[in-house]
């Protein structure tokens, strides 16, 4: 009212103002008697800004003619907002099945209200007293006479129904009504890989009458990964394929599967085993662990008390993220190569599609191209691989190797696309199409990612369990222990190496072997990771590896190899002479020098057999790599023990035996005048 | 006459060696020192023991009749009778019967031995005479652990 008398006594003020003015009077005062009294105590009459109330509502909009105006059907609307009801309903109703099913299956819920009389009166009944008596629920008993009259009396006491019905004997337990997950176990293991398999067996060796869980996530008992990617591939039997046998190096039959399914006691039935037992869990997943009390908790809220348990989770495979992040059609044909089931995906897949890209350089990724590469030259399969490195195991492999290897991969008829990563890729045509950073594009039907792996360490977050910041996994000490009474092994484990110190390794024997240390030191050996693992790879007929210790290309390496056409063959002619005139299509592989020193097309060499040392920076070996060089891995061992350091590692190479001229002796019981390792250690030891 | 070629390449050095050079004796101390793993003891150790953690055991004795197994197999070890191990019956029987509820992991494919071909045991430290088929499972390459019995 006072600036209302202000204003009017102001009429010089800015519009704006005004504006404001009569918003504020508009607002609060219109209609009230006082809203006037200004206008009216003036005696000058209505200043010349002055407007009615209608003016005023007509510039405010505040007016019928404004109000908005219905548009379109109202059938439709209404429509419209039922069928949003309608879906809440059903997401409602969905998420309150799920939520009941849930707490049903933990036993969150007792059927105070069934009718024991009219449904299935016996057995619901026998399976609640099981389930009861089991978990010792005793509150919940106490609670059921409360309920009242006939419904929670048991079967026994109300009408005929349960006359005939099976009674279980007192002492006699029917296995069947026991809830699937044991409540208790003497060792848990998490994990049901190859890890797993070790550690059980080195468990019941040292302990035989040990009560062993195993609990995995995958619907099939423990099998080795290694034949998914080498033999399965190559075995021509399709009924052996089907049934997942595979011809071992020495030509025997066999099965990825460690032992059959009958070799597994059931998990319920364990802890009344006198003998105990190898109890295998299958489908389930462990979630969180309490260290202190003991207690493992499953997905599905079952709790387990241990004492002595092992991880055991392995890892997933990665995607690239321009794979992940593609279209849904460009996903659906992507493999990621990890277990079983991708076997067989991708063994389907392969048998009618035109081309197929392998994006990775590594182990699984070159092994695959060759696996597949060959299978094409049947079906006409076209096979590319794509990846980073210069070569392929460009990782592992010096440099000059690993193209080498590429042009024996190509050999296998594969086309290598080396030095580029894919960046992009669509659904065109019907076909995955990947661009790469080199500017080039393949179609494909499909697109195997092997680019690594993801170590499964969820169960660490939950558990409260260290990790390695580095290079990821579990951490754990050297006798792969993480806390009291917990171990890790495989390739979830980020062990200390007493040798070659902190580490973790994703590669089959390793897993073997840490999970049998594993298991070896839950029965209480206290044995630290001395045994060195080793890893293989095969690729094609001219290219088979073993390896040892931290085989890494980036560190400096010291490799022999074998030269078994000597002077004789025109390319050592020619280098004899000095004269390295290769044609320029076989130079393009070159490099250019470092450190002035002379350059060989170190790449267009044969390497036959040989031994590759790497080395530290303290010049002590590390890593061995044996190339094309079987039965050996016990010298590489001792070697990479000792560290050779300063030694002539051309010197060490001899104690290899790489011509297998003393293997041959031996054989023949002639004398050889070369020095046996053992002699040597003889030697080393005066 | 040597032709003995010595690359570098960068960090890698190649050197390529004729059988010849590679057969003269070598002159690198190197310490080898030999893990058990290296040379397992196989079957039977030093002492005389058996051992149960021989990889050549394959699943016997961690499988569903481990125990039986072990029962009869140290009867038939340990055995001073004449001939050996003609009172272990009892055990072998109770073996077997275990075994044969568990086709799958025991093919009956061969002839149940009776304890008479244990007979060969004293005399190969790791077969165990055609009891079973002795095999070093865990292992998919020949060189991939220790288990290699020598």
């Amino acid at each position: 009212m006072q600036r209302a008398y202000a204003f009017a006594r102001l009429p010089q003020l800015s519009n704006k103002s005004l504006k404001n003015s009569y918003a504020f009077l508009s607002k609060s005062h219109i209609g009230s008697p006082l809203a006037s009294q200004p206008r009216c105590l003036s005696s000058h009459g209505t200043p010349a800004h002055w407007k009615t109330k209608k003016e005023i509502s007509i510039e405010h909009k505040s007016h019928m003619d404004f109000m908005p105006v219905p548009q379109g059907s109202w059938q439709e609307s209404y429509n419209k907002k039922q069928q949003s009801r309608n879906i809440l309903l059903a997401v409602s109703a969905l998420a309150f099945g799920v939520t009941y099913f849930i707490a049903y299956k933990v036993g969150g819920i007792y059927l105070h209200g069934m009718d024991y009389k009219t449904f299935s009166a016996q057995k619901t009944s026998e399976i609640t007293d099981a389930i009861v008596s089991a978990f010792s629920f005793s509150s919940l008993k106490a609670t059921s006479p409360e309920e009242g009259t006939g419904k929670a009396t048991p079967p026994e006491q109300g009408d005929g129904t349960s006359a005939d019905a099976t009674t279980v004997k007192p002492g006699e337990t029917d296995w069947s009504l026991l809830p699937e997950v044991p409540e208790e176990t003497q060792y848990l293991i998490v994990g049901a890989g190859t890890a797993a398999f070790g550690a059980f067996r080195a468990i019941k060796s040292r302990d035989p009458k040990a009560k062993i869980l195993v609990v995995g996530e995958e619907a099939s008992v423990p099998y080795m990964r290694p034949p998914l990617s080498k033999e399965l591939w190559f075995n021509e039997d399709r009924l052996e394929v089907e049934q997942l046998n595979f011809r071992q190096w020495n030509g025997k039959k066999r099965s990825v599967f460690y032992e059959p399914k009958e070799f597994y006691a059931e998990p319920n039935m364990l802890s009344n085993q006198e003998n105990g037992g190898i109890a295998l869990l299958m489908g389930k997943k462990v979630v969180k662990l309490d260290a202190r009390k003991k207690i493992a908790w499953l997905s599905t809220g079952e709790k387990i008390k241990y004492d002595k348990c092992l991880i055991a989770t392995g890892g997933k495979p990665r995607n690239l993220p321009v794979l992940e992040q593609a279209e849904p059609e460009v996903r659906s044909r992507t493999v990621l190569y990890r277990n079983i089931e991708d076997f067989k995906r991708l063994d389907s897949i392969t048998q009618s599609a035109q081309t197929i890209a392998i994006v990775g350089g590594g182990f699984l990724g070159s092994e695959l191209a060759c696996a597949l590469g060959k299978r094409g030259q049947k079906t006409g399969l076209k096979v590319y691989q794509i990846f980073p490195e210069k070569g392929n195991m460009g990782k592992v492999l010096p440099e000059y190797l690993s193209k080498w290897t590429t042009r024996k991969v190509e050999k296998e008829g594969v086309i290598v696309m080396t030095n580029q990563s894919v960046t992009n890729a669509t659904f065109k045509d019907g076909k995955v199409q990947l661009s790469t950073s080199e500017g080039l594009t393949v179609d494909v039907d499909c697109v195997v990612a092997a680019i690594g792996l993801e170590p499964n360490v969820e169960l660490a977050r939950a558990s409260n369990l260290e990790l390695d910041p580095v290079n990821g996994g579990f951490l754990v000490n050297a006798e792969l222990e993480a806390r009291r009474d917990i171990w890790v092994a495989g390739d979830a484990a980020c062990f200390y190496d007493i040798k070659l110190g902190r580490r973790r390794v994703e590669h089959h024997d390793h897993a073997v072997v840490s999970g049998r240390l594993a298991g070896e030191n839950m029965t209480g050996a206290a044995k630290p990771y001395w045994h060195q693992s080793m890893f293989w790879s095969d690729l094609g007929p001219d290219v088979g590896y073993e390896a040892i210790g931290i085989v890494d290309s980036s560190l400096p390496t010291v490799a022999v190899f074998t030269k078994a056409t000597e002077k004789d063959t025109p390319k050592a002619v020619v280098e004899e002479s000095g004269e390295n005139l290769r044609s320029e299509s076989e130079m393009n592989y070159v490099q250019s020098a470092q450190n002035n020193v002379p350059v060989a097309p170190m790449d267009t060499e044969d390497y036959g057999k040989g031994v590759v040392f790497y080395l530290n920076n303290k010049k002590t070996v590390v890593g061995i790599l044996l190339w094309n060089t079987f039965n050996k891995m016990s010298i590489a061992r001792q070697v990479l023990r000792d560290g050779a350091r300063n030694e002539d590692l051309y010197e060490v190479a001899k104690l290899f035996d790489i011509y297998d001229t003393l293997a041959d002796a031996a054989q023949e019981e002639t004398s050889s005048p070369a020095t046996t390792p053992t002699q040597a250690a003889a030697s080393a030891a005066s | 006459m040597s032709y003995c070629k010595d690359y570098h390449y960068g960090k890698d050095q190649v050197i390529f060696a004729t059988k010849d050079q590679l057969n003269e004796p070598s002159n690198a101390i190197i310490n080898m020192e030999e893990d058990e793993e290296d040379h397992p003891p196989g079957l039977i150790l030093p002492n005389g023991d058996i051992n149960w953690e021989c990889p050549c055991l394959g699943g016997m004795a961690s499988g569903p009749c481990g125990i039986e197994f072990r029962n009869a197999f140290s009867c038939f070890h340990y055995s001073k009778a004449e001939p050996k191990g003609s009172d272990c019956y009892e055990s072998f029987l109770t073996m077997q019967e275990c075994m044969s509820h568990f086709p799958e992991v025991y093919p009956p494919a061969k002839e149940r031995p009776e304890s008479d071909d244990l007979k060969q045991l004293t005399g190969d430290n790791n077969d165990l005479g055609g009891l079973v088929e002795l095999e070093d499972d865990s292992n998919l390459k020949r060189d991939s652990q220790s288990s290699s019995t020598e």
